[in-house]
């Protein structure tokens, strides 16, 4: 853009080079930055993120609940709608809520709940957003949501109730395997626009340290983990 | 913000007596201590993950010209642009050029230090914008226009009742007689009213924890969930960083994120982590449509390739003035610019100049806590130690100090006039403090004493003793023999 722009990489570049005393064309310097972007080697994963599938899924709904997430397991999806209608009930809420356009959430049987819906990204007035998940990380209980029209971003902070769907096989052990998965469904090096990565209902300590829940994002959180497709 | 750091013996004065600022500081002080240290024992590995971390970081940043490169790339084939700024003029300037190319009138913003490093706010106001803070925390000081006092919680120098005034005194248009005694009350009414700021902004401001040179993300963690609120709704995000926030991978991301939050917070993982990449895709139906980073230098690449460069592994967690004694008693405003407690004594003189900061370093009891709760293993007291040498060697230092300092090194290159004046002072000492078996008072040291007691010494030099000592083993050793 701006002449200043240019100017300062340039500047910048040549700051960083005489203070490393390099040139920037030195091939074996080169060659280890290109072999770690390329390889991606993992770190150290937690004994806590190498456990059987049910252990992780146990472990996942544990991390979230302590955080103040209210957690449902159904046996399939076909269990969803009614899972979701009694959770509002519950909450007193108003049977609507507003998702995107993920097929699976379509397809769901929602004739018998009794739910009114609306697709398309959050809009002011929803009190209520239903998301699918694309993995969730059992070591520190995190859902890892991603744009697009499936599962608009907004979904995510606007309303003030957030209720999530995740399949139980989406559900891994630590951050390394999701990310590993999400690099097979996008390509190397690339992701989403947004990953949101949620570990619990919008919070502030802001005040006299005191953690008070729905700060700017949704109050409520409630994640569905079905068992079965 | 214009640096009062030259006046941090003056500040630090006020800071103690006032009485608001010391409830509140008492009020914080252990929670984060407490919460730190539970999170790091729930996780073996912790110590384990830091050091990692620390390699990472280092790695990065002895290649910190081929990862600048590679994640512009990623940025540019992501559909965003990447601006760079040598010094906070360039950075403000390019932020407002944005704006106003965007035709900008509201712009929010999610909490950044390096916003506040570069002093936007006062730059986009005077340029007719309004700008909206969001964080919790940093919406109580702009309304009060004060400056953060911690990198994590920008508030925690006030109280309730403090947060509870100025909304009456801000929030004019709601209830006289509305309740706000509890901490939900007014996190409630911030909500409503910063809701109708993320609608309407133009333009969000975000921070960046962390860069990701593999695809070219910017990285954020929060609880609120503002910082989504600010980059998602408007047309434009603007991403204000440093270039010392780069990490090669995801997986290189994972491993630091796993100490971040428990060293912060001691959450085990923020709310929300956010990987933002570009603007918003085809047919995505929302984010915004514009995607920019501009990438602040200002100073740091004269830390590079110095006894100074460890300070850029710094991931600003918070735990070295969480847990520092001087911290705790004088809060941050004390330390007069954006960076308090050990890191920022450590880099406020960098960013600007040990002439205005020369007191920041030399406030440290050298206790060692800041050391030992960094997860990337940052020497801060040995730093702190350099910025002392480089004050003295740049005739910065007062004159009483550097006479001292004088005296004792002429001295201590003479053994013989050291002995002597260290026996006769200690016996001097020794005896006149002997009833009481400490002083409160002596010349030349009131100020000193003021706050603490000088022990008694016990008569005899540690040389005297140790040599004593060794005059005992050795006649042992003959008679033994």
């Amino acid at each position: 853009m701006t002449a200043s722009g240019s100017d300062g990489r340039a500047k910048i570049m040549a700051a960083v080079r005489s203070a490393l005393l390099v040139r920037g064309d030195e091939p074996g310097r080169r060659g280890q930055v290109r072999a770690r972007l390329e390889r991606t080697p993992s770190g150290l994963i937690p004994a806590r993120a190498r456990k059987p599938k049910a252990e992780l899924i146990t472990a996942f709904q544990a991390m979230l609940e302590v955080q103040g997430t209210v957690v449902r397991q159904v046996a399939g999806v076909q269990e969803l709608p009614l899972a979701i209608a009694q959770h509002l009930s519950e909450l007193n809420l108003p049977a609507r809520l507003r998702h995107g356009g993920d097929p699976l959430l379509r397809g769901l049987p929602w004739e018998n709940s009794l739910i009114e819906r609306e697709e398309g990204p959050a809009q002011a007035a929803d009190a209520v957003s239903l998301s699918r998940a694309v993995a969730g990380a059992a070591e520190t209980g995190t859902l890892f949501l991603t744009s697009g029209t499936e599962n608009p971003s907004t979904l995510n902070f606007l309303p003030e109730t957030h209720c999530v769907v995740i399949l139980a096989e989406s559900i891994f052990g630590s951050l390394e395997e999701v990310w590993g998965s999400l690099r097979q469904v996008h390509g190397r090096g690339k992701l989403p626009r947004t990953v949101n990565l949620v570990s619990g209902p919008s919070c502030s300590a802001d005040i006299e340290q005191t953690i008070i829940r729905g700060a700017h994002g949704p109050r409520r959180l409630a994640v569905f983990v079905a068992m079965s497709r | 913000m214009q640096p009062t750091s030259h006046a941090f013996k003056e500040n630090a004065a006020a800071a103690l007596a006032d009485a608001n600022l010391q409830r509140a500081l008492k009020n914080a002080g252990g929670g984060f201590i407490a919460k730190r240290a539970r999170a790091r024992d729930a996780l073996p590995e912790f110590d384990a993950l830091c050091a990692q971390g620390k390699d990472i970081k280092n790695h990065t940043l002895a290649h910190l010209d081929l990862y600048l490169e590679a994640y512009e790339r990623k940025v540019i084939e992501a559909g965003g642009h990447v601006h760079w700024a040598a010094n906070a003029e360039d950075a403000r300037a390019i932020v407002l050029y944005i704006c106003q190319k965007e035709g900008a009138k509201l712009v929010t913003k999610g909490k950044s230090m390096v916003a506040e490093e570069i002093a936007l706010n006062a730059a986009l106001e005077e340029a007719g914008l309004e700008v909206a803070e969001t964080d919790l925390g940093e919406y109580i000081i702009q309304i009060r226009n004060e400056g953060p006092s911690h990198i994590i919680a920008p508030a925690i120098h006030l109280n309730r009742d403090q947060v509870e005034a100025d909304f009456r005194r801000h929030h004019k248009n709601l209830p006289e007689n509305r309740s706000l005694l509890e901490p939900v009350e007014l996190v409630s009414e911030a909500r409503g009213v910063l809701r109708e700021k993320f609608l309407a902004a133009d333009v969000g401001i975000t921070g960046a924890n962390f860069l990701i040179a593999e695809t070219g993300s910017s990285v954020i963690v929060t609880n609120e969930g503002n910082g989504d609120l600010t980059q998602l709704l408007p047309r434009v995000h603007i991403v204000v960083t440093s270039i010392e926030k780069l990490v090669p991978t995801l997986e290189d991301v994972s491993t630091i994120l796993r100490v971040l939050a428990r060293s912060a917070t001691g959450q085990d993982m923020s709310m929300y982590t956010t990987f933002s990449t570009g603007p918003r895709r085809e047919g995505d139906p929302d984010g915004p449509e514009a995607y920019h980073v501009v990438l602040l230098d200002n100073g740091r690449s004269e830390m590079l390739g110095t006894e100074f460069q460890d300070m850029l592994r710094c991931i600003r967690c918070g735990a070295c003035m969480n847990h520092c004694p001087v911290y705790g008693a004088v809060g941050g405003h004390a330390y007069g610019w954006v960076y308090p407690g050990p890191m920022g004594a450590v880099l406020t003189p960098q960013l600007v100049g040990v002439h205005e900061a020369g007191h920041l370093p030399n406030a440290s009891s050298f206790c060692g806590r800041c050391e030992a709760v960094c997860p990337m293993g940052i020497p801060l007291p040995k730093m702190m130690r350099h910025w002392r040498e480089r004050e003295f060697t740049q005739g910065e230092s007062p004159w009483m100090q550097r006479m001292a300092v004088r005296g004792w090194a002429f001295c201590a290159k003479r053994p013989r006039l050291y002995r002597l004046l260290a026996n006769a002072s200690a016996g001097l000492l020794s005896e006149w403090g002997k009833r009481r078996g400490f002083f409160r008072w002596l010349p030349m040291a009131g100020s000193w004493l003021r706050y603490r007691d000088l022990p008694a010494p016990p008569g005899r030099t540690f040389q005297a003793l140790w040599k004593a000592e060794l005059d005992r083993r050795q006649f042992e050793a003959e008679m033994g023999r």
